[in-house]
């Protein structure tokens, strides 16, 4: 019987990189309120959205996910011809092929690596730090891109009450690499195929060119909050038990900036010590889907508030439904 | 569980998730116009009255739930 050769391990991966991409244009709560009857001050409150960004016509998931994958990798230190997997997590990328991260690597120069999207909604960014995290202690790669990008904005129905307040644009990125000590713990991921249309874009794309209408997406509201409020308190003591951590060594908790209510609610649950900093991007951000992580972390380390290997709570949570969580040490 | 036992339960709960005084949770009230209690925190009290009081209250059914009376009736037919 022939064998193999088993391929030489990593004894560690971590974040070594971070960088982020916010659209120009500010969107205010008063503009996205007019179609649906609604107010800034109603906005605020249902979700804490205070204003969020919509990317120019021009831009795409793919283009701004390559300006926040080129400001990781230059964070990291390292050129792109280093990077040996490019992976994006996205689900508004405007083909369903080619892939955006086979886009994303062509326009950050990222030559030799492999390429391939995440599709797992709000929780894409952290599959994706599962999925980096294994392929580089297995020894497949050593350096790895990790892209949240959406424009949602492409798919927005400005009349839908539940939706058209919430979502909005922008891109996040890590590089994951060899490390000599671990930056990331083991994920607690899953999902719930049984709730496909909880979140979901409709009509399909097959109908959609068949009737001509767009597909745009549309979200049962109180049903994912009840979800997320209900089940993500539990993944993410899990993820914590399983990181060797106590709640009182992290720095912060960033959860995917869904909406500053269900943030509040798993927290209420967590228990979490006053110390620990809860992110709160989506007050100028809005919900950007796989970006959201990445962007609330980037703006957490540029304000200063968490520093080069601070440990935090990652959870995101979405379509599929879908969900992961794990702690990482701060590029 | 007598009703007012139901009834004071609830008003706990919904002081805890909405910051609304105990003692303005009255049977007439309507969750959203009287005390102004939004359909996310509508939810978070649907799910802090399961765990108190034992009772599974569907998605389906919190939208007839709209006064304080629907629920407190709910509870006490369902436990």
């Amino acid at each position: 019987m022939s064998t193999l050769i088993t391929p030489v391990a990593h004894a560690a991966a971590g974040l070594i990189g971070l960088g982020s991409y916010r659209p120009e244009r500010i969107v205010t709560n008063d503009e996205v309120a007019v179609r649906i009857e609604s107010s800034d001050e109603w906005i605020r409150e249902r979700s804490g959205i205070i204003e969020r960004r919509y990317a120019t016509a021009e831009e795409t998931a793919a283009s701004m996910g390559a300006v926040a994958g080129a400001r990781a990798i230059k964070d990291a230190g390292l050129e792109p011809t280093d990077i040996d997997v490019v992976m994006v997590a996205t689900f508004t990328h405007r083909f369903q092929t080619p892939s955006a991260a086979a886009e994303v690597s062509h326009l950050v120069g990222a030559t030799n690596a492999s390429a391939f999207d995440i599709s797992a909604a709000c929780a894409g960014f952290c599959y994706g730090l599962a999925i980096a995290d294994s392929l580089i202690r297995a020894g497949s790669a050593t350096h790895i891109l990790v892209v949240g990008t959406e424009k949602l904005s492409d798919f927005l129905n400005p009349d839908d009450r539940g939706t058209a307040f919430i979502f909005a644009d922008g891109a996040g990125a890590v590089v994951v690499s060899a490390t000599t000590t671990q930056g990331i713990s083991p994920t607690v991921w899953g999902a719930d195929g049984s709730a496909m249309d909880a979140i979901i874009m409709e009509p399909d794309s097959v109908q959609a060119g068949i009737t001509h209408e767009p597909s745009l997406i549309t979200m049962q509201g109180q049903r994912v909050f009840r979800w997320a409020v209900g089940s993500m308190g539990d993944v993410c003591k899990d993820a914590l038990a399983k990181s060797g951590l106590q709640a009182s060594d992290l720095k912060a908790f960033v959860p995917h900036q869904a909406n500053l209510r269900i943030t509040s609610a798993i927290v209420k649950h967590l228990d979490l010590p006053e110390s620990v900093i809860i992110a709160k991007d989506i007050e100028y951000t809005g919900n950007t889907s796989a970006a959201s992580i990445p962007l609330a972390l980037d703006a957490l380390r540029s304000s200063g508030q968490i520093k080069s290997g601070d440990p935090v709570l990652l959870v995101g949570f979405g379509a599929g439904l879908t969900y992961a969580a794990q702690v990482a040490l701060t590029p | 569980m007598s009703h007012e036992d139901i009834l004071a339960g609830l008003a706990a709960i919904v002081n805890e998730v909405a910051g609304i005084p105990a003692e303005t949770v009255q049977m007439e009230k309507s969750f959203v116009d009287d005390l102004d209690v939004d359909s996310l925190s509508m939810v978070e009290v649907v799910m802090a009255c399961e765990d108190k009081f034992g009772v599974t209250i569907p998605d389906t059914e919190v939208k007839n739930l709209n006064t304080v009376a629907d629920a407190v009736n709910y509870i006490a037919a369902n436990k």
